[in-house]
């Protein structure tokens, strides 16, 4: 089908792969479509939904709604649950026949399965886990201004470089780089969950989107993987991504952990209602579920108020909240790394102190 | 039967990372662990090998000080090492990496009951891509995120790993797996005698030389020039202003925070 991932001049137009689960979008693929349409707009190229499941066209909207010029829907039976094999196939056989200049995938853990395993058969260059996207030079050069400690004065920018630069934490967010491939296409891309911010819904969008049924080749021996089943834990998802107030424990709960993650409950009803998240530590100890996680290995979360209680502050957990708009730190350890990250801190022994902030805090809030 | 475990010497980022004055991380100063998710792996290896006669093979790409953690690996239990190390291998990024490691484990040999095992992803790069374009480049299936594992034959299934739960997967090997770490599971400590015997195990270094006839190895699909992706800048973020450390006894303390997220009008 002549397709050179090297002739990049062939190549044109912002693709977001939208991830459905059970028919239902993930809530990241609206964060990606409200970010592709700033980079379309800065490219002036279109942005295409690619929707690949099991009579999911309904889903098109939504989709349109955020910002997709077009979706592109890859409908059939074999593409109902993921399947590495099946998604891989029909999302590279619809990329080497439209050739779009950039796809952008969310990193859940399918996204994750399915981004390298593409761009390693279009042979082309995927970063992972972004946390910001330009394609206009001007538009970088502001993100480095505000986002770097570079000397912006002596660093020379070459104005029309069109290619996509993806940014990235690296080491835990101890440095940043950012990521160009210019020298293949698609620029492949996962952009981390919760980190972008997403547009406002527009019905009427969502009424003007097209849709385009892409016809989709699958057939038994393309697959080799058999999905036995697929068991939705019976707990609630826990929604630290979206919460305002997260209250996190960590290593210091040790002494009596249910009181521990009682008082993080209190802490967050008083606050307003809010999440309970863990460190590593806490994960690892099985005092809290994965899903709890918050860090480089867990979840990125920026709340408007994120309170660490218990928590020295490794830069794998810095990672996942170091971006929330009101950090509290309470730890015992004075010199908790926890604490240069912290816009207020206490020191003190949590037990103690928790309860007085609950107090004080439902008394504060009784007043008005 | 053969187990191919892929393992990454990493720098151990829980310690104090150090970055240097032009921005770049300071390497020297941190030292250096096997990749926790990759001793995973190992564990799951070795899972298999407590039930089934089989071959433990470590493989890593890395500068010769690598050795180091594939003889600890030798001393866990694995029966022979590999280590992937040549200038040209250099300034790879994760294509390039896997082009080599695939390129590396067809020159080994790849049979139809093998399975290759790698960690989910590596601490100090965090992309977990390097797996999945391995198991792409041999064109064999891949099952990432996998807690559990039972083989049979040429068969395996896997509990993979979801946000919201997990699917059961079966599929034929050979086959790559990328592993997780379950909750309460850990890998196994090196044993005595197995410290004892790892200098005896055999080791074998492969280097450019070695690999350059595999169809997989060309000069412009490995190493820098074989990278898709380059760095085009890094920096270090700008550092968050120091907050305030609140004084006094926790009651005030307690007090002074209600104060302060009132007048910020959050509360």
């Amino acid at each position: 089908m002549g397709f050179d991932s090297a002739k990049i001049e062939e190549f044109r137009n912002i693709w977001v792969f939208c991830e459905q689960r059970d028919g239902k979008l993930m809530e990241t693929d609206f964060e990606l479509i409200s970010e592709g349409r700033k980079l379309a707009d800065e490219r002036g190229a279109e942005l295409i939904g690619v929707l690949l499941g099991d009579q999911v066209e309904g889903l098109a909207g939504e989709i349109g709604g955020y910002g997709a010029d077009k979706v592109i829907v890859c409908d059939h039976p074999m593409l109902k649950v993921y399947t590495t094999d099946a998604y891989a196939k029909v999302l590279c056989d619809a990329a080497m026949e439209y050739k779009p200049e950039i796809i952008l995938i969310g990193a859940s853990n399918i996204g994750r399965d399915l981004g390298p395993r593409c761009a390693a058969r279009l042979h082309t260059g995927l970063t992972a886990d972004c946390t910001h996207l330009d394609i206009d030079m001007n538009e970088y050069v502001n993100f480095l201004t505000t986002s770097s400690t570079l000397d912006m004065d002596k660093t020379k920018f070459k104005m029309d470089d069109v290619n996509l630069k993806m940014t990235r934490p690296a080491f835990g967010g101890h440095l940043m780089a950012t990521i160009i491939c210019p020298r293949f296409r698609p620029c492949m891309s996962t952009v981390r969950p919760g980190v972008l911010k997403k547009a406002e819904y527009s019905r009427e969008k969502a009424e003007k989107v097209q849709v385009e049924m892409y016809p989709v080749h699958l057939n038994a021996k393309d697959i080799h993987t058999q999905v036995i089943e697929v068991i939705k834990e019976a707990k609630q998802m826990v929604d630290l991504i979206g919460a305002d107030i997260v209250v996190s424990v960590g290593r210091g709960i040790s002494k009596d952990v249910e009181k521990g993650k009682e008082l993080a409950t209190q802490l967050a009803g008083a606050l307003g209602g809010g999440v309970v998240g863990g460190s590593r530590a806490v994960i690892d100890a099985g005092w809290l579920t994965a899903d709890h996680q918050v860090g480089q290995t867990g979840k990125t979360v920026h709340p408007k108020i994120y309170v660490a209680l218990g928590i020295s502050g490794a830069i794998q957990h810095k990672a996942g909240m170091q971006d929330s708009d009101l950090i509290i730190a309470v730890n015992k350890d004075e010199k908790a790394p926890i604490f240069d990250c912290a816009d207020y801190g206490l020191v003190g022994d949590l037990f103690k102190i928790v309860p007085m902030m609950v107090e004080e805090i439902t008394e504060m809030k009784d007043k008005k | 039967m053969r187990i191919y475990v892929c393992v990454k010497q990493v720098p151990d980022t829980s310690g104090k990372v150090a970055v240097n004055p032009d921005g770049t991380l300071n390497r020297a100063s941190m030292e250096t662990i096997t990749n926790p998710d990759d001793l995973m792996a190992m564990e799951q290896a070795l899972l298999i090998k407590d039930k089934n006669d089989c071959q433990v093979t470590v493989v890593t790409m890395g500068p010769p000080q690598a050795e180091g953690m594939l003889r600890e690996l030798l001393a866990m239990g694995a029966d022979d090492a590999v280590l992937i190390s040549s200038r040209e291998f250099g300034g790879s990024d994760t294509f390039a990496t896997s082009q080599i490691i695939a390129g590396a484990i067809q020159h080994l040999g790849l049979e139809k009951e093998d399975i290759i095992f790698c960690g989910r992803q590596a601490i100090d790069g965090d992309t977990a891509q390097v797996g999945p374009q391995i198991a792409e480049k041999l064109d064999i299936p891949q099952i990432t995120y996998a807690a559990d594992i039972e083989k049979e034959g040429d068969c395996v299934t896997v509990k993979r790993m979801l946000e919201d739960g997990y699917m059961k997967i079966k599929t034929s090997t050979p086959c790559l797996i990328t592993c997780i770490k379950e909750q309460e599971s850990g890998s196994r400590y090196m044993t005595l005698n197995g410290i004892n015997d790892c200098y005896e195990k055999p080791l074998q270094i492969l280097d450019y030389e070695a690999l350059k006839d595999e169809p997989l190895i060309e000069t412009d699909t490995i190493g820098l020039k074989g990278s898709p992706t380059n760095i085009f800048k890094s920096f270090t973020p700008p550092l968050k202003g120091a907050g305030v450390m609140l004084t006094g006894t926790d009651r005030e303390m307690a007090a002074s925070l209600a104060k302060a997220l009132d007048e910020k009008h959050m509360l």
